[in-house]
């Protein structure tokens, strides 16, 4: 194995409890089934998922590398690049973009003076427009962190960012 | 007022928390199965419900159990499929956010009718806070002995966790929510062997909805006959509908099936009518997947029938003229949308979405984004139309899983019924980028093909 990770490079106690107890949750020597749950933890408490983050996750869980690689690289709310500290996810798709999702988008693109998929110079916020987040009878909505947004309009968008500005969520979920 | 089964005590304050919950009568359906029926009691109550899975195939969920391979001494398992995405549909989560409970007692009844010990819920990752209201109501049902060992003395034990994806369309289908259930990418399995016979961890599975686990609570509580007395026809019981688009109040609504969609559309009960008096261009009845209407064939059939909320009506008339209730994703456009850019949107939802196994589809869903993105920008051709209609053509039937089918129908069905407008788009590029289409042209139907 590599070298002793420094200190912050690791899960807290409060936090390798929790992954004992998602562990837990499935039959003995079924411990894969942990890792999408944990990969959500590592990637809140990392940042984001650079390969030492799997590498650790890997470690945690008994499984090859790979096997963390090829999970963390298909599902799209993982990050495997740094990210802002807040990430702001648009829905896009069908109902929203008929209620103003590409306004929405703009608007925050003018904004923050980023495009979509890209973070501001300060390192506070991402935007990224994503597909469907199951929330088409409130639409135009967004997610940051485990929060959902919705009936948006550019007053309450600006009013949101204002809010993370002097409050900056997690950008990740999973973190209690 | 309709029957409300699923969604009756939703205003209760507090229903979302056990106490309240078993007030309003909760958990009484999981005391007359565990107290007074066989596990082949409650299966043959569920059949006789005539209940039909409510994420979007419609498979009878009786004969589904039916399946279920009963090896000696193989654990089985139950899964509950909340992943939730297709675009449209939200009343999964309506149901859980609202009253968890409900699911779990269903989990229960479920588990105990399948002889399961350990059941999943499986949420998308986005529902994160969805999760954490689920798994509190699940902690409250171990607190009080409705779930673990010898649950009210019966014998019967029961492990139930949730558990969350992390951003994947796909994960919808069993056998890829099984995959990732599994802690891998949600790539499907071929077919055979069939879940029921090997699904996770080799063992045998059953995969249910949410809508469809929650609906065994009311058929054992009032009994499947009393059930299949509710809706018409095949079409028994209720139906949890998410509402959205161009209507003036978009939510969730349960219905009895056999409401006439008109009914659905303008009753100030549900949606409300069409948003600032505008006129009804067109409807997504099932979620995206499912093929879109147009105007003149929502509130009838080609037929001139009333067009009802049920398996049979929507789809009347195949794909020629009907749709399909799938999941239940009401989607409403008014005169001010535009097909060709919609079609668009949901083309790129399915190019994201696509696992990459089956070249018809990873490549596909690609081409079809690419060539709808080039007729609404106003650079399209005529044999565009063409080419797409033969890219959805091979898409469709030839993958491993029906994200395939899902992609490619949305695309046929608008070049079927909206090919002027689609035409329009590429004879008058300037006119298109400025303004929207309007309504497309009634058409007559003579012969009716299958």
């Amino acid at each position: 194995m590599t070298a002793v990770m420094n200190e912050s490079r690791q899960f807290t106690p409060e936090l390798l409890e929790e992954v004992n107890r998602i562990v837990s949750l499935f039959p003995e020597g079924k411990q894969k089934s942990a890792l999408i749950r944990v990969l959500h933890l590592a990637q809140a408490h990392f940042g984001h998922l650079d390969t030492e983050a799997m590498d650790y996750v890997a470690r945690l869980l008994h499984l090859n590398p790979i096997e963390v690689y090829e999970v963390a690289t298909f599902y799209s709310m993982y990050d495997t690049k740094p990210v802002g500290k807040v990430k702001l996810e648009v829905c896009r798709t069908g109902p929203c973009m008929i209620e103003g999702a590409e306004r929405i988008i703009a608007h925050i693109e003018k904004r923050l003076g980023i495009k979509d998929g890209e973070t501001t110079a300060d390192g506070l916020f991402t935007l990224k427009s994503v597909e469907c987040l199951g929330a088409c009878g409130y639409a135009p909505m967004l997610q940051a962190g485990e929060s959902f947004h919705e009936h948006l309009t550019e007053e309450k968008v600006d009013a949101l960012i204002e809010e993370y500005r002097a409050n900056p969520v997690a950008n990740y979920m999973g973190l209690k | 007022m309709s029957k409300k089964l699923l969604l009756e005590h939703i205003d209760v304050e507090g229903i979302r928390t056990y106490d309240v919950y078993r007030k309003q009568g909760g958990y009484q359906a999981v005391e007359k199965a565990l107290k007074g029926m066989s596990s082949d009691d409650v299966v043959e109550e569920v059949k006789k419900s005539g209940l039909r899975g409510r994420g979007g195939a419609g498979f009878p969920t009786g004969m589904k159990w039916s399946f279920l391979a009963k090896p000696d001494g193989v654990p089985r398992h139950l899964l509950c499929n909340a992943d939730e995405s297709e675009p449209g549909t939200f009343k999964d989560r309506y149901l859980m956010e609202k009253i968890p409970h409900l699911l779990i007692e269903g989990m229960i009844l479920s588990s105990y009718a399948l002889g399961a010990n350990q059941s999943y819920i499986y949420i998308r990752g986005e529902y994160m806070f969805v999760m954490r209201i689920v798994e509190q109501a699940i902690a409250e049902a171990y607190a009080n002995g409705w779930l673990g060992k010898n649950i009210m003395g019966s014998g019967f034990d029961l492990d139930l966790a949730i558990t969350p994806g992390a951003g994947a369309y796909i994960c919808g289908e069993e056998t890829a929510l099984i995959e990732s259930l599994e802690g891998k990418r949600g790539n499907p399995r071929m077919k055979p062997p069939f879940p029921a016979v090997k699904g996770l961890w080799q063992r045998p599975t059953v995969v249910n909805n949410v809508e469809t686990i929650a609906a065994v609570v009311p058929i054992i509580q009032h009994g499947g006959d009393a059930y299949a007395a509710i809706g018409i026809g095949r079409s028994t019981g209720t139906k949890l509908i998410s509402a959205s688009g161009n209507i003036n109040k978009p939510g969730v609504y349960e219905i009895e099936l056999g409401l006439p969609v008109e009914e659905f559309i303008y009753s100030e009960e549900y949606c409300g009518g069409i948003k600032n008096g505008k006129r009804l261009k067109a409807l997504i009845p099932g979620g995206s997947s499912v093929p879109v209407l147009p105007h003149y064939l929502i509130c009838k059939t080609a037929a001139g029938e009333p067009r009802l909320m049920s398996y049979e009506s929507l789809a009347d008339g195949g794909f020629a003229t009907g749709s399909m209730l799938g999941s239940g994703g009401f989607i409403v456009y008014d005169e001010d949308q535009c097909i060709v850019r919609n079609t668009w949107n949901f083309s790129r939802f399915y190019h994201h979405e696509s696992c990459g196994q089956c070249s018809p589809c990873r490549e596909g869903t690609g081409w079809m984004e690419k060539v709808l993105h080039r007729i609404e920008e106003g650079h399209g051709t005529m044999e565009d139309i063409d080419l797409l209609w033969d890219i959805q053509r091979k898409i469709e039937g030839n993958t491993i899983c029906p994200l395939g089918d899902a992609a490619a129908w949305p695309v046929a069905a608008a070049i079927r019924h909206f090919r002027e407008e689609f035409e329009w788009h590429i004879n008058e590029p300037k006119l298109s980028q400025e303004r929207n289409y309007g309504l497309v042209t009634e058409k007559t139907f003579d012969a009716q093909p299958a």
